[in-house]
């Protein structure tokens, strides 16, 4: 049975399923469900989460989909990626992070859905993408993303967001951790969970020095009192404020028992007005979807070659460079020059 | 490239607090190659149903060790078929007695597992079902 992207758009989440796994297989009829839908993208607001695994992601996520949505009379409606990670070895994955993620079941406000990272780390992108479109097609109006931030790609992944949250907790050594994967650079709201653990002070400490020490590198220190502080209740925004301004809050949360959440839930939609009026919105938007784009294009131009130049070629070459009479770069030249 | 996993929901209906023989055949069918979407203990037949729709499974795996398999499994069974899922394949594990396995097979489930099973046959079964050539 085709999938109807009509029935997608109408909330059948049957149609939505199905074009999710569809897009994520790279079927055939995922081209022209992702064609349909994508004139009706670009309303969704993207939340990416990641950080170290057992951080308290998932019931993070859990905690702020449920406040979203009790917050108020026309609650938005919520989608949640979940990325985990494939065993390299067996190919298989197993996905937990529903676990967490109960309180959300019966609400047909909410879709949750669990997505192995697979093969290439530009394929997940790409997929993380699609899915992306294809939610927010579908008229969903917060997405959430959640992915380990155990490497640079995924960290990357979540960053393609509008606004991107970092996860640590006390007791793993993130600190040390966030500097060596890029991880602090890219959070909008950082947030200590397990707050009721010990150590939990310490590590929040330790990550605003470094915030402030990243912010005096890039030579945006801050003064006191002069900080942007926004929130949707303040409303007015400095005219020239651009999306760099913004102060990165640290926020101490404790989502097993939902303390702190409702901050994190406001620091959200901040940022978000934030973005849309500083400019950065469209910034972002732009700059997901040119690496998008680029992603797209770097896939597309190694299968044409790899059709084109077939086995042969590449292997004679690449014994060569094992024998070490050419150079990886000299062979990937006379290789591509076709 | 398309790139076909086959996806598997286990879940664990009822109130039993067990969940150790459901990890164990989530990682067995994991290390098998399948995508294992695990969703906790005391699950309503309701929520097997939808977490089953939502990720587009193409087996869900219900471990009962309560006793109460004859009324839970044909409720998930009707609400799997109320959500228009009627091609996924639902297998059963747990403490079944032999008695009552015709009449869960009879009620659409597609295979029953007794405790001690091998979890690498579960696997190969999973994997004939789903084999092109065999469908
Ligand atoms: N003490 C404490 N434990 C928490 C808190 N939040 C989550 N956890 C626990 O931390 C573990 C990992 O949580 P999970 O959300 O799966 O982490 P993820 O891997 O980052 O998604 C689980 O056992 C949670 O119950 C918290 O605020 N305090
Ligand atoms: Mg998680």
């Amino acid at each position: 049975m085709p999938i109807s992207p009509q029935a997608i758009r109408k909330g059948d989440r049957l149609s939505l399923a199905k074009a999710l796994t569809a897009v994520e297989n790279g079927n055939p009829e995922s081209r022209s469900i992702l064609a349909a839908l994508f004139p009706f993208t670009g309303n969704a607001h993207l939340v990416g989460v990641t950080g170290a695994p057992g951080t308290g992601k998932s019931t993070l996520v859990n905690q702020l989909a449920k406040t979203f949505r009790q917050a108020s009379e026309t609650p938005p409606k919520i989608a949640i990626i979940a990325v985990d990670p494939t065993s390299p070895f067996t190919g298989g994955a197993l996905l937990g992070d529903r676990i967490r993620m109960g309180d959300l079941a019966g609400d047909k406000g909410i879709f949750i859905r669990s997505m192995a990272s697979r093969g290439a780390l530009g394929g997940l992108a790409h997929a993380t993408a699609s899915f992306a479109t294809v939610l927010d097609g579908a008229g969903f109006d917060l997405i959430f993303i959640e992915t380990v931030g155990a490497g640079q790609a995924e960290v990357k992944i979540a960053g393609l967001a509008h606004t991107v949250i970092v996860v640590e907790a006390p007791g793993l050594g993130d600190e040390i951790q966030a500097i060596k994967a890029g991880i602090l650079e890219i959070a909008d709201i950082l947030v200590v969970n397990k707050a009721d653990r010990p150590g939990a002070e310490n590590t929040a400490r330790a990550l605003k020095a470094m915030l402030e020490m990243s912010l005096v590198k890039n030579g945006n220190i801050p003064t006191a009192g002069k900080h942007l502080r926004l929130s949707s209740s303040e409303g007015a925004v400095s005219e020239q404020a651009s999306h760099q301004n913004w102060e990165t809050p640290v926020q101490m949360v404790t989502a097993s028992e939902g303390s702190g959440v409702d901050a994190v839930v406001n620091q959200i939609t901040s940022h978000r007005d934030f973005l849309k009026q500083s400019g950065g919105w469209q910034e972002k938007e732009n700059h997901r979807l040119q690496a998008d784009l680029k992603a797209l294009i770097q896939d597309l131009l190694l299968h044409r070659w790899e059709q084109q130049i077939g086995n042969g070629p590449f292997t004679e070459a690449l014994e060569k460079v094992i024998n070490r009479e050419l150079t990886p770069l000299d062979a990937a030249e006379s290789l591509t020059n076709l | 490239m398309s790139d076909r996993k086959i996806r598997v929901l286990i879940a664990k209906p009822g109130l039993d607090g067990h969940d150790r023989g459901a990890k164990v055949i989530a990682r067995a069918l994991r290390d098998a190659g399948m995508e294992i979407i695990y969703t906790g203990l005391r699950q309503t037949p309701d929520m097997i149903a939808e977490a089953a729709l939502q990720e587009d499974v193409d087996v869900v795996g219900l471990s009962i060790l309560s006793g109460a398999h004859n009324a839970l499994v044909p409720a998930v069974i009707y609400k799997l078929h109320e959500n228009g899922l009627d091609d996924v394949k639902v297998f059963v594990g747990g403490i079944i007695p032999e008695a009552d396995i015709p009449g869960l097979l009879d009620k659409g489930v597609y295979a029953v597992y007794g405790p001690g099973t091998n979890t690498q046959e579960v696997a190969e079964d999973i994997h004939q079902a789903f084999n092109p050539q065999n469908g």
